[in-house]
């Protein structure tokens, strides 16, 4: 697992943090008639949410146990236990320890966490959302496993450190709710900037991996792969989406502008596909409330790059991206008009002919239609032409790419999957 | 010492087709299914992936996808006065190994077998006289009628996507679709393939010839399609690559494309590869199936116990297993008493080779994109003046281009050397060829048993075919060439070359892997190995899938019938599992 899909998940985890976050704000979202197990159904959906069980857990592991290798720009960094076993997990923790872990990144010693574990976004999230999320953890079985140390160069490796971080990147503090907004807006709000941690890969970090929290979803590097922006671009942002594209989207991983991959179709398939249908639209609301930021100028391509392209997007991708990048609604996605395609930086298209991508299988489409990996069969200069031509024919606008970006993101991907 | 392993409620021989929709359907109703597969696993992405799967030298020159006969083979003779040899390469039929079976490298030709088929020996009887029928041809009912399996030809139709034309809704005639078909309660999912310039050619030819066209049904997605478990299939191409290839763009119905993805996430379902199934094992009494005996690739063997077995396996395979298992009365030619191996048969196939003037592209194909005539399939006309039982269809089939295996030369052409090239290069754009699809009826001197000879790597008796086509075969098969032969001559401009089958059965050259029989189906247990629902006489807790079970063949691609026997002994299977014991009672 790359990185990119620890942010993702990460992300995905913010989001149903979010949506537990809006049931304790707003009394307008209130939960459905508290039976004697309410709380632990409701944390069990914000978990799933906020998809804490794909980082908690090891490949092959016992679920939330733990051990689960995150790598970071500074080191790897390997998740905890949180199941309730009193010695290595959360069982002796009380709920005030587990609230100041969520909203601080302080263990019940005192330890600092690191900000992988994403209490940047939770923080955010409600005390009675977060008392149901451990509620929920309290029902797993509970699993003998000590936490793995993290291997991290020095200073970082110094866990007081973090004190320092967060006193420069730490916003601390539940969500606010919004009197000037919609119930849903501030909903998705709560979901996207907290338990759903999405600007996590969608934001860009800084030189300390905090996100820009002026821009937090204006896209950003997650791994091998760029996030692409969730604000209002009309190319390589949501300008174009209706509110039922991000609805679907997130829903069934598919929608008429294109399909999740990468890291998000994990996300797709293992959290927000569980997301209620309203907080789906919530989530929509909120993000197509986002303004497009300025516009950057890319130069045109010049005829000779164009013509190669096309001749090499007819013999590889045609047949299932169609004539004209229409794509097959229902199977393959359009690269005509799609957002991600356009990305400010054209990594994740890359990644995707170098190593192939699948969409995400959920309840609605069964099947993760897969695309081949084209590494063997295209060298970088023709995958710099063929993303070059994609980026930029019938109608889209993006800027080019040199076989230097390929080969680097070739290195890269290569030295990741050993 | 086989090491015994924990128990489960069924386990399945082999992964493909039918064992894909057992499982499907078994897991569904809460039981837990285990299926061993000789084979390796495969998937679209990588294994038919679209960058390497076009490759005709590596897979239909080289037959990677298929069984290799090193491992597993059959020894064959035409009658019982020969002495039967090993076949030592594939050549007359590809049975394959592997996830997804057969159901990967098919055509996707997905056809409804006529009402008529499944009565045959009582519509002949009553069309013609009990004398009509040849002394030797063992004629049988299947014991299950069109009208029944109407439902669960339905849903495999729906599983796969099939593209098509209704010629027959609920009784009333559909124009543009095949009007001799049984009636059918809904149209094909999908509309028919796109037309290519030759099965254009070809309706118009057979529509001036006097016969009636239509578009052959075809488990090739015309439109991108979700199937009713919410498994998705992209638009076909037109790659021209199925047959013998897996697909690429999961435009080809495949248990890979219609099943898997949604029956591997289940809890209930589990399958082991490279796991080779020797033996049924049964109770004390021989009548109650206690699991299986299988050997995995390093040769160790197990034992998978198991409440209910199910033989998935290619149709020769399972009648091997049924006969080195001892269960059933094995088929004795000389008596003519017995039915385990009994009723085995093939098709009878042929073709008309046509040159003409009009570029036709070829390479532009599909696996099922044909364009096809009914007129003399089945009781589709009369066989009274002909003297001979059976028929099937005529259909002209774009199903690709490929260079090595797929172009039609004249009859007079050079064989090799410049000359071959200069026909090759004057002939490959514009030369397309009409097929015919005959049935072959069951006789009692063509069966399966035992080699008394030859043994295989687990030290087991090999298979032994007996086969030939008869008088009747010869007969009906040349009729069918002399059909499609007017369909030739109304081609503008055209020559053509009639390849007859002549002669006795060979192995040797490619003609279909339609092979059927040796476990028959039906109501007599004396003529038939499982009842009408697929259940063993002997072993109620033991069932038979697959085309080993149709007591003879008809003029159409197997498959279709498969599928829907399949879903339609699932269901029976359901009601066993609540109340088990014989479905049907002598």
């Amino acid at each position: 697992m790359s990185a990119r899909t620890h942010i993702v998940r990460a992300l995905a985890l913010g989001l149903a943090a979010a949506a537990g976050a809006v049931a304790a704000n707003s009394a307008d979202v209130a939960r459905s008639s508290p039976g004697p197990h309410a709380s632990v159904e409701h944390g069990r959906y914000l978990v799933r949410a906020g998809d804490c069980q794909s980082c908690h857990t090891a490949a092959g592991g016992a679920p939330f146990a733990g051990g689960r290798a995150v790598p970071t720009p500074f080191g790897t960094i390997y998740s905890t236990n949180i199941t309730p076993d009193r010695d290595t997990g959360i069982g002796s923790w009380s709920a005030d320890d587990f609230y100041r872990a969520m909203h601080e990144g302080i263990a019940r010693d005192g330890h600092h966490l690191y900000p992988a574990f994403p209490y940047p976004w939770f923080t955010r999230i409600s005390r009675d959302d977060v008392r149901d999320i451990k509620a929920y953890l309290d029902t797993r079985p509970a699993v003998r496993q000590p936490d793995r140390a993290p291997e991290l160069p020095w200073p970082l490796s110094i866990r007081g450190a973090m004190a320092v971080w967060n006193g420069m990147y730490l916003h601390e503090g539940t969500y606010r709710y919004d009197p000037r907004q919609s119930a849903a807006w501030n909903r998705g709000a709560y979901l996207v900037r907290g338990l759903g941690h999405c600007s996590a890969c969608h934001g860009d970090k800084n030189f300390a991996g905090a996100v820009d929290q002026d821009h937090p979803l204006e896209g950003g590097f997650a791994e091998n792969m760029y996030a692409p922006a969730l604000t209002g671009g009309k190319r390589d942002g949501l300008g174009q989406w209706s509110e039922q594209d991000i609805v679907d989207y997130l829903g069934r991983g598919r929608n008429a502008i294109t399909t999740a991959g990468g890291a998000m179709a994990e996300v797709v398939e293992q959290s927000t596909q569980y997301l209620s249908e309203a907080d789906r639209r919530a989530i929509a609301v909120y993000l197509k409330s986002l303004p497009a930021p300025k516009d950057h100028q890319v130069a045109s391509l010049d005829d000779d790059t164009m013509k190669r392209g096309a001749a090499l997007y007819l013999d590889n991708c045609e047949g299932c991206h169609m004539r004209g990048g229409s794509g097959q609604p229902g199977a393959f996605p359009a690269l005509k008009n799609n957002s991600a395609v356009q990305a400010a930086e054209p990594d994740t298209l890359i990644t995707a002919i170098l190593q192939g991508d699948r969409v995400p299988a959920t309840q609605a489409d069964q099947t993760a239609l897969a695309m081949p990996a084209f590494a063997d069969r295209l060298d970088n200069q023709e995958i710099a032409q063929l993303t070059s031509y994609i980026r930029n024919a019938w109608g889209n606008h993006a800027g080019g790419v040199d076989a230097g970006d390929v080969g680097a993101i070739r290195k890269k991907l290569r030295k990741s999957n050993h | 010492m086989a090491k015994r392993l924990p128990p489960v409620d069924v386990v399945l021989v082999g992964f493909g087709w039918t064992a894909a929709i057992i499982a499907q359907e078994l897991t569904e109703a809460g039981v837990q299914v285990l299926a061993l597969e000789r084979g390796e696993f495969r998937d679209t992405v990588p294994d038919f992936a679209t960058d390497t799967i076009q490759d005709e030298l590596r897979y239909a020159v080289r037959k990677q996808i298929f069984e290799s006969p090193e491992r597993e083979t059959l020894t064959f003779r035409n009658s019982a006065d020969q002495t039967a040899l090993p076949m030592r390469h594939l050549g007359s039929f590809m049975p394959a190994a592997g996830v997804g079976g057969a159901g990967v490298h098919w055509n996707g030709q997905c056809w409804r077998f006529l009402p008529s088929d499944f009565e045959i020996r009582s519509q002949v009887e009553q069309r013609y006289g009990s004398k009509f029928i040849p002394e030797g041809m063992n004629l049988q009912d299947w014991g299950v009628t069109y009208d029944e399996l109407e439902p669960h030809y339905d849903r495999f139709e729906y599983l796969c996507g099939v593209s098509g034309k209704a010629g027959n809704l609920a009784g009333t005639k559909q124009p543009g679709g095949n009007p001799f078909e049984g009636p059918r309660k809904h149209d094909y999912p999908l509309p028919p393939l796109k037309r290519s310039a030759s099965t254009t050619l070809f309706d118009k030819a057979a529509r001036e010839a006097g016969f009636d066209p239509f578009p052959c049904p075809a488990a090739n997605a015309s439109k991108p399609y979700r199937n009713p478990l919410g498994v998705q299939m992209g638009q076909c191409t037109y790659c021209g690559f199925c047959e013998w290839f897996g697909c690429g763009n999961y435009s080809k119905a495949s248990p890979q494309t219609t099943i898997l993805p949604v029956l591997l996430k289940k809890d209930n379902f589990s399958f082991r590869t490279r796991c080779n199934v020797t033996r049924v094992n049964t109770d004390g009494r021989g009548k109650q199936a206690t699991g299986v005996t299988y050997v995995d690739i390093d040769g160790n063997e197990f034992e998978q116990p198991a409440g209910m077995v199910v033989l998935c396996a290619f149709a020769q395979h399972n009648v091997h297993l049924l006969l080195l298992s001892k269960i059933g009365t094995p088929y004795d030619p000389q008596s003519g008493q017995g039915v385990v191996g009994r009723n085995y048969a093939y098709q009878i196939t042929s073709s008309v080779d046509v040159f003409q003037k009009e570029i036709l592209n070829p390479f532009m194909g599909a696996g099922a994109l044909g364009q096809g005539v009914d007129n003399f399939n089945g009781e589709n006309f009369d066989h009274g003046p002909l003297g001979f039982i059976g028929g099937g269809y005529i259909a002209l089939w774009n199903t690709g281009g490929r260079p090595i295996l797929q172009h039609q030369l004249p009859k007079n052409a050079p064989k090799w050397g410049s000359g071959w090239k200069r026909a090759m290069h004057d002939n490959y754009l514009t030369s397309t060829s009409i097929a015919t699809h005959g049935s072959v009826m069951s006789y009692r001197n063509n069966y399966l048993d035992l080699d008394p000879t030859w043994r295989d790597d687990y030290g087991n008796p090999l298979l032994r075919l007996t086969f030939d086509f008869q008088p009747n075969e010869h007969r009906m098969s040349d009729y069918l060439t002399e059909q499609a032969t007017k369909i030739a001559r109304a081609i503008p401009g055209a020559t053509h070359h009639a390849k007859k089958r002549e002669g006795h059965y060979s192995i040797v050259p490619y003609q279909t892997t339609h092979n059927t029989g040796g476990a028959a189906m039906g109501a007599d247990p004396r003529t038939s190995v499982v009842n009408r629902y697929l259940q063993s006489w002997d072993v109620p807790n033991l069932w038979v899938m697959g085309a080993s079970v149709f007591p003879q063949n008809a003029g159409y691609n197997p498959t279709g019938t498969v599928g829907a026997l399949t879903f339609w002994a699932a269901e029976a299977m359901k009601r066993y599992l609540k109340n088990p014991g014989p479905l049907v009672t002598t």
